[in-house]
């Protein structure tokens, strides 16, 4: 038998293991799971809507403490990890080509620069949460704001809800990095293991969804949090 | 290329590579856009801007790196059925909060 049929035979014989009976074929197994992650991700839209319609209902009704709230961020570390972030989504979208096209090893290059990527975004993260919790700008009895000198003044308990949301919406963001790093970790393992072959890697297909969803999430996070309005330092 | 594509999933679209890292420019240039226009004053449009910029990166992540452009009908029906959802969580809420002043009568 020649060496090319040694291959074929391997490849035909992966295909049939990762075929589960109840699917007619891997194309139709394929699609199942790809619609699977979608009406998850659906579901996440509606988590994070939740999130999102409560800051619409504040932001409407308290609007200057908003902006001074949003006066806290900064700017600069916001903008540098959305840039980090879509870089990842990028290594992540050719991790997903070269599973497609079977090339084992730059996938898990790709995956672990998606890693790093990630773990980058929720250090600058820490840095940033560091700084609000110093500054006391963490709702709760130690929270402290010294309103900018306005007439009227704004109710410091109005820019706590601003932070609440600000904690809330990134910590949940933050959360879905840390399973999204988690994920692509473990199909870092099982691809260096060679669990995927051009015609089963759904695992990585379906995580490369999950990753570009929180990316997606950071994308109306970032302007709607730290860019409100122009007027800095007041 | 054409070597690796003869192993592919039949129903597996491969998008170049070039097309990846072209969205990927188009989404850094938007990021720094959205900054620079946040550090123009224009009023209740800031907001507009804002938002539009995002909802074209986002576009863009959905249809190219999510593949939504090469996917099946049924996918693209589940994410119109997000949206109109989130659409409805949206509309529904702010029609009590935006209105509530009219029964009050002012402001």
């Amino acid at each position: 038998m020649a060496t090319s049929d040694v291959t074929v035979d391997n490849d035909l014989r992966n295909a049939e293991r990762a075929l589960q009976h109840h699917f007619a074929d891997m194309e139709q197994q394929q699609e199942t799971s790809t619609f699977g992650m979608w009406m998850f991700l659906l579901t996440e839209i509606m988590f994070f809507g939740g999130l999102f319609t409560a800051y619409l209902v504040y932001r409407s009704s308290y609007y200057q403490a908003f902006v001074e709230g949003s006066q806290k961020m900064n700017i600069w570390l916001g903008a540098t990890n959305t840039a980090v972030l879509i870089c990842s989504s990028l290594t992540m979208a050719l991790g997903v080509r070269a599973a497609q096209t079977g090339r084992r090893k730059l996938m898990v290059v790709l995956l672990l620069i998606t890693i790093l990527f990630g773990l980058g975004f929720l250090g600058i993260k820490g840095i940033e949460y560091h700084e609000h919790w110093t500054h006391h700008e963490f709702p709760g009895p130690d929270f402290h704001f010294e309103t900018i000198d306005k007439t009227p003044p704004v109710d410091p308990t109005h820019t706590e809800i601003y932070f609440s949301l600000y904690w809330a919406m990134t910590g949940l963001h933050a959360l879905h990095m840390v399973i999204g790093v988690g994920l692509v970790s473990w199909l870092v393992i099982a691809g260096w293991m060679g669990a995927f072959t051009p015609s089963y890697f759904t695992p990585v297909e379906i995580i490369g969804l999950y990753w570009h969803f929180v990316d997606l999430v950071w994308i109306y996070l970032f302007p709607l949090l730290y860019l409100i309005s122009k007027k800095h330092g007041g | 290329m054409n070597h690796a594509q003869e192993h592919i999933a039949p129903e597996s679209h491969l998008s170049p590579v070039g097309l990846y890292v072209g969205i990927w420019a188009t989404l850094m240039v938007c990021t720094g856009l959205t900054v620079f226009a946040a550090s123009i004053d224009l009023g209740i449009f800031n907001i507009v801007v804002a938002l539009l910029i995002a909802t074209i990166k986002g576009t863009l992540v959905v249809l190219f790196f999510m593949h939504l452009k090469y996917s099946s009908r049924l996918t693209m029906v589940t994410v119109i059925a997000a949206l109109f959802w989130l659409f409805l969580m949206f509309s529904l809420t702010l029609t009590d909060y935006l209105t509530r002043h009219w029964a009050t009568g002012g402001i």
